[in-house]
């Protein structure tokens, strides 16, 4: 019965053989630690994709390794039926259209906020000056922080940071949205506000691979939840059902605890 | 005759501030020169490629365990008297002395701004390239448009130091027959008697050049300190 309604749920989200996001049979050492264990993920275009697990069990990584920050030792990842290439300009220009968020925002900190999100557009897409900064002010607009523009990221609250970090990437029209960890730097009041921008990106049919420990989040935006522990995927499928009626024992222990206190 | 008259009027006849003038150009050509190759050589030390890294690396710690004299007088007797280059000075010696001082206190205090750039270049949290690199940017418009922008900010105090060491070593260039300052001053010293007082007027020189550049480079780093 659960088989059933996970295929049809991501019938739903996204119709077959429009896989955005391919990784086969990945593979990942640092050192001793084989982070990464014959990671297969498939993401389709439009889908929304939530991956938990426990600390130290290799999500953060997979999310790196999607726009190669991270390399891989085996396996193949495509983007857009794109392989990764070597880096160089080949590179450069695949990870301009995929966009990521940190866990610390990592915004330009000698550059205002403006100057962030206008960067990508001038350097990398070319955008002449006038066109970019009437996208990065109305990108700012829809992300909440429009009467920031002028001011340095150390002058802004942790969640306008992160919100201008969404507004930076989604300068750049990104087929795809990596998020690591967006909430976790952030002080709890803040949480919401950047949940907010990404449900709504959710809503907006953006492609979405989101690293996080907001299960609220999980529940309601994502249209699938990957559960990862000692860098293996344990367990795949639509929320309703990953938090109602786990059905590995890692992910019933991991919900246990995270869940009931 | 007044008192002042009679003490600095041994003073006459030398061109004290042509003197240091040629100081001052020699320290500004060759602090321009080592800023951008120094740039260049921090861009190699943090750079994907092998080869250059290597490079970089050898270059530093050659040059800067080499002293500035040996340095200069190989310019003059290397590369002036045995391979005749002449760096466009032709049969003029004052001025190919003076482009060969140049150029050997540029490439020297290059390996002391790498040096310097490199430390400022890790004070630049990682994720500050990681997110340049996300967006789709060159590894070289990363290192122009984010990276040296933030090191030179954290690295001004430094560079200020590095400078003033410039600025007096610049004396060195006196070995190849540059008529600056000190050259000036051993000239003096042969000719006249006032010792203390001609040393002494050239310390008080030097001061008046260098005192500045750190108070004003004090106030820039404080200026444009990147806040985080």
């Amino acid at each position: 019965m659960s088989g059933v309604s996970v295929t049809k749920a991501a019938e739903d989200a996204a119709p077959a053989g429009d896989d955005l996001v391919v990784l086969s049979n990945v593979n990942k050492h640092f050192g001793a630690l084989h982070v990464l264990q014959d990671i297969d993920l498939t993401i389709a275009r439009g889908e929304v994709v939530v991956v938990i697990g426990p600390s130290g069990s290799g999500k953060s990584t997979l999310c790196r390794t999607i726009n190669r920050l991270e390399t891989i030792d085996s396996g193949a990842i495509t983007i857009d039926g794109k392989p990764l290439p070597q880096e160089g300009k080949e590179l450069a220009r695949l990870r301009s259209d995929v966009g990521m968020v940190f866990q610390s925002f990592n915004l330009f900190a000698h550059k205002t906020v403006l100057e962030n999100v206008m960067l990508g557009q001038l350097k990398v897409r070319r955008t002449d000056k006038a066109a970019a900064e009437q996208k990065a002010r109305s990108l700012l607009d829809r992300v909440g922080v429009a009467t920031q523009a002028d001011k340095y990221p150390s002058q802004l609250s942790g969640g306008q940071q992160q919100r201008v970090a969404i507004a930076r990437a989604l300068a750049m029209d990104p087929k795809v949205m990596l998020f690591d960890e967006p909430t976790s730097a952030l002080d709890p009041e803040m949480i919401n506000e950047v949940l907010e921008v990404m449900q709504q990106l959710a809503r907006d049919g953006m492609t979405m691979v989101v690293v996080t420990h907001e299960m609220g989040f999980a529940r309601s935006a994502a249209n699938r939840v990957v559960f990862m522990a000692d860098g293996k995927i344990v367990e795949e499928a639509v929320p309703d059902q990953f938090f109602s009626n786990p059905r590995s024992d890692r992910a019933k222990d991991f919900l246990s605890k995270i869940l009931h206190h | 005759m007044e008192a002042r008259e009679i003490v600095f009027d041994f003073l006459e006849g030398y061109d004290l501030l042509g003197a240091f003038w040629v100081t001052v150009k020699l320290t500004v050509y060759s602090a321009l020169g080592a800023l951008i190759w120094g740039t260049l050589l921090a861009g190699m030390r943090v750079g994907p490629v092998p080869l250059m890294r290597g490079f970089g690396t050898a270059y530093v710690n050659i040059v800067r365990n080499i002293p500035l004299t040996v340095i200069i007088v190989f310019a003059s007797l290397g590369l002036f008297q045995t391979l005749q280059v002449t760096l466009g000075g032709g049969d003029n010696f004052e001025t190919v002395n003076f482009r060969l001082a140049v150029l050997s206190l540029a490439l020297y205090t290059a390996a002391f701004v790498c040096e310097a750039l490199r430390s400022g270049i890790n004070t630049v949290p990682a994720g500050q390239a990681e997110a340049a690199r996300a967006l789709g940017l060159s590894f070289t418009q990363v290192l122009r448009l984010i990276i040296l922008p933030q090191a030179f900010r954290s690295v001004v105090n430094p560079l200020a130091n590095v400078l003033i060491a410039l600025t007096k070593n610049t004396t060195v260039a006196a070995a190849i027959g540059v008529v600056e300052a000190a050259y000036l001053m051993k000239d003096m010293i042969e000719a006249e008697a006032q010792l203390i007082l001609i040393s002494a007027i050239f310390a008080f020189g030097f001061i008046c050049l260098t005192l500045p550049t750190g108070l004003v480079l004090g106030w820039v780093s404080k200026k444009v300190a990147v806040k985080r």
